[in-house]
């Protein structure tokens, strides 16, 4: 056998073994596990119920719904919080870009579940925020936002800014500072560089932190049960109830692809919203 | 100061472009000042330049010599620390980029790589309001004069460094701005290519009639294309004049070391006959020059240079009124075009002689051979100590 057509396919071979052990077996098992009947006493029977689906998308449609919402509004959030802060640190931060890079990760060393909750005494109706501004009555002393939807959401974009953040500054600060300055030499105020020039550059940059917040925050369930109470669930609090309290599996399993294929079909309906050359493009 | 019994020598010509009497551009005392740390950074210091309507006026220098930031001051990228900027004789220190008449052309072309190449070049025109019809127009006037009418549609990614260097040319010049500012325009491409650009450039500033400001380390480039150039070092403006007056009349050495190459020789004045000024130099041998600064007088020490290609190389003792040197051949050097002689004329001085191979190739000597170099007095200039 000639050996020159087979070693690209031998060093490729790793990641194939990666990839098949950690992505297509789990996902298959996952997708077998969906298609069975039975409980956790008898076990499961691999009947393709193609029904566990229907069951799934007609007990947690609402859940489906909110965790899209909640995962929409926390990805705009984060985009309102990070443009500006990457947009800071990529032109403003001068030698100290790689400070206050450190210090959007630095909240990574604390355990997730640990920095939502210390949110629970942030929000809480006496607590540091909502006390203060009580105090010095500039909101009402009913007021409570703990176990609300704007909770959750101020939650999950807390958490996950940083996903957002990194990814735009990435291509402002690749971009090059005279293709600004063109723009001003081109009778461009500052407004009209930014939008004309700035933006549309860096739109891949938002593209992927879209991605990077959207699809986690969408399916997350820990910021919904700190601080979401009971009637702000998402769908990760029902995938987590279906498999470790109700020990039903298969419905887990659904709800799960259900989940993974409305997200495959938003981010496929988005990249072509945008023009895929416009957001795949890598600009130098 | 001519020798005393003056014979007429042919001087270089005066600037032929003399300024206009309102320059499109005007820098008195100009300074910028960077602060690096604590220590404070004279990038230019203290430039007055008048660049006249039209002309094709290039800074000339290494990097470091402020010759970018002099013209960033002008574009309005940087506000000077000291002095007055005039465009069209208005003052315009301190008024941002987006309101000066100028545009310029980047290094690294700058293209908005999201826009395609026609909206690159219309984005001035936008921007400033132009009807239309008429940005349609004048968009696809200027991508035929730069030859890229038929990649109007492409993205500038998609075209070659060339190409888009052109389209860097044609975004600034749609605008008809006063003067075009052209930073190292040309440096990101390849020789062959560059050369013809140069060729490109000239035929467009012509058919255009715009002022064009031009950045360059490279002396070449500058020779080639400029009405007048400005050699600059350390943020000063070491010699302003025509090409030909900087390159046969270099007024320090930092010039004559910069444009093209030089030879240096030491040397004592010892006297004057016939018009001409008789300089002793090394081992002996007098070389003879028609023109020497005003406070030389028979005794001083001068420095003395001559072009390479000035110099003649024979192996036989020439006649007549020139300066004669003998020496030995230590390198020989064939470039096709011409053969490069490295001659030691003793003291450790080596002279450098380019000798066009019009009538064949053959060595005039060989490596350790010993040599006669000869030269017209008038090729002889001397430096100012």
């Amino acid at each position: 056998m000639n050996n020159r057509k087979t070693t690209p396919y031998a060093l490729v071979l790793p990641a194939w073994v990666w990839l098949a052990l950690f992505f297509v077996v789990p996902i298959g098992g996952m997708l077998s596990l969906s298609l069975t009947t039975g409980n956790v006493v008898t076990g499961f029977q691999q009947t393709f119920e193609v029904g566990n689906y229907a069951t799934a998308v007609s007990s947690y449609w609402e859940q489906i719904l909110r965790s899209l919402f909640y995962g929409g509004c926390a990805t705009l959030v984060c985009i309102a919080v990070g443009y500006p802060v990457a947009y800071w640190i990529a032109f403003r931060g001068g030698e100290n870009k790689s400070t206050y890079l450190l210090l959007i990760l630095l909240p990574f060393f604390v355990s997730f579940v640990l920095r939502t909750i210390s949110w629970r005494f942030f929000l809480s109706d006496n607590g540091m925020l909502l006390g203060t501004l009580k105090d010095i009555g500039l909101l009402p002393e009913g007021l409570t936002v703990l176990n609300s939807a704007p909770a959750v959401i101020l939650g999950l974009a807390y958490n996950f800014v940083p996903f957002m953040i990194l990814p735009i500054y990435a291509v402002l600060e690749r971009m090059d500072p005279h293709m600004v300055e063109a723009a001003h030499d081109l009778y461009s105020d500052r407004i009209r560089a930014f939008t004309k020039v700035i933006l549309p550059v860096s739109l891949p940059g938002v593209f992927a932190g879209v991605l990077m917040t959207f699809i986690p925050t969408s399916a997350d369930y820990v910021n919904a049960s700190v601080l979401g109470g009971a009637y702000n669930t998402m769908v990760g609090n029902v995938i987590r109830t279906e498999y470790l309290v109700n020990n039903d599996y298969p419905i887990a399993a659904s709800i799960t692809f259900v989940l993974m294929g409305l997200l495959l079909i938003g981010i496929f309906s988005y990249a072509r919203a945008l023009g895929t050359e416009k957001v795949m493009e890598v600009h130098a | 100061m001519a020798p005393p019994t003056s014979t007429t020598q042919p001087q270089a010509s005066a600037s032929d472009a003399i300024p206009a009497a309102e320059p499109a551009i005007s820098l008195t005392g100009v300074v910028k000042a960077f602060r690096s740390g604590t220590e404070t950074v004279r990038a230019v210091d203290g430039v007055d330049l008048e660049i006249g309507r039209g002309e094709f006026f290039s800074l000339l220098g290494p990097s470091g010599c402020g010759k970018t930031t002099t013209m960033r001051m002008i574009a309005g990228f940087e506000d000077p620390t000291e002095g007055v900027v005039r465009l069209d004789g208005r003052d315009v220190t301190g008024v941002s980029a987006n309101h000066r008449d100028v545009n310029m052309v980047f290094q690294s072309y700058a293209l908005f790589p999201h826009m395609s190449v026609a909206d690159n070049v219309a984005f001035g025109l936008r921007r400033r309001k132009v009807p239309k019809a008429e940005i349609t127009r004048r968009v696809g006037r200027m991508l035929d004069l730069v030859e890229l009418g038929h990649r109007a549609k492409h993205r500038p990614t998609q075209l070659s460094g060339g190409q888009q260097q052109r389209v860097a040319l044609a975004r600034a010049l749609v605008n008809e701005p006063s003067a075009l500012l052209l930073d190292e325009p040309l440096g990101a491409l390849d020789l062959k290519l560059r050369q013809s650009m140069q060729i490109e450039l000239k035929r467009i500033q012509r058919e255009v009639g715009i002022t064009f400001v031009y950045v360059t380390h490279d002396q070449g480039e500058a020779l080639t294309m400029s009405d007048r150039i400005a050699v600059m070092n350390n943020g000063l403006v070491e010699q302003l004049g025509t090409p030909t007056e900087i390159y046969d009349r270099p007024a320090t050495r930092f010039v004559a070391d910069f444009i093209g190459t030089s030879n240096l020789l030491r040397g004592v004045v010892s006297a004057a006959s016939g018009g001409l000024w008789k300089v002793e130099v090394a081992d002996g041998a007098t070389v003879l020059a028609a023109e020497l600064p005003d406070e030389v007088t028979t005794g001083s020490h001068i420095h003395l240079t001559v072009r390479p290609e000035k110099v003649n190389i024979g192996t036989e003792e020439p006649e007549g009124q020139v300066s004669r040197l003998p020496g030995t051949v230590t390198e020989t050097v064939y470039t096709g075009a011409a053969t490069h002689y490295q001659v030691d004329v003793g003291d450790g001085d080596e002279v450098t002689v380019y000798q066009q191979n019009a009538s064949g190739s053959a060595l005039v000597a060989e490596r350790g051979e010993r040599v006669w170099l000869s030269w017209p007095p008038h090729h002889s200039y001397a430096l100012p100590s």
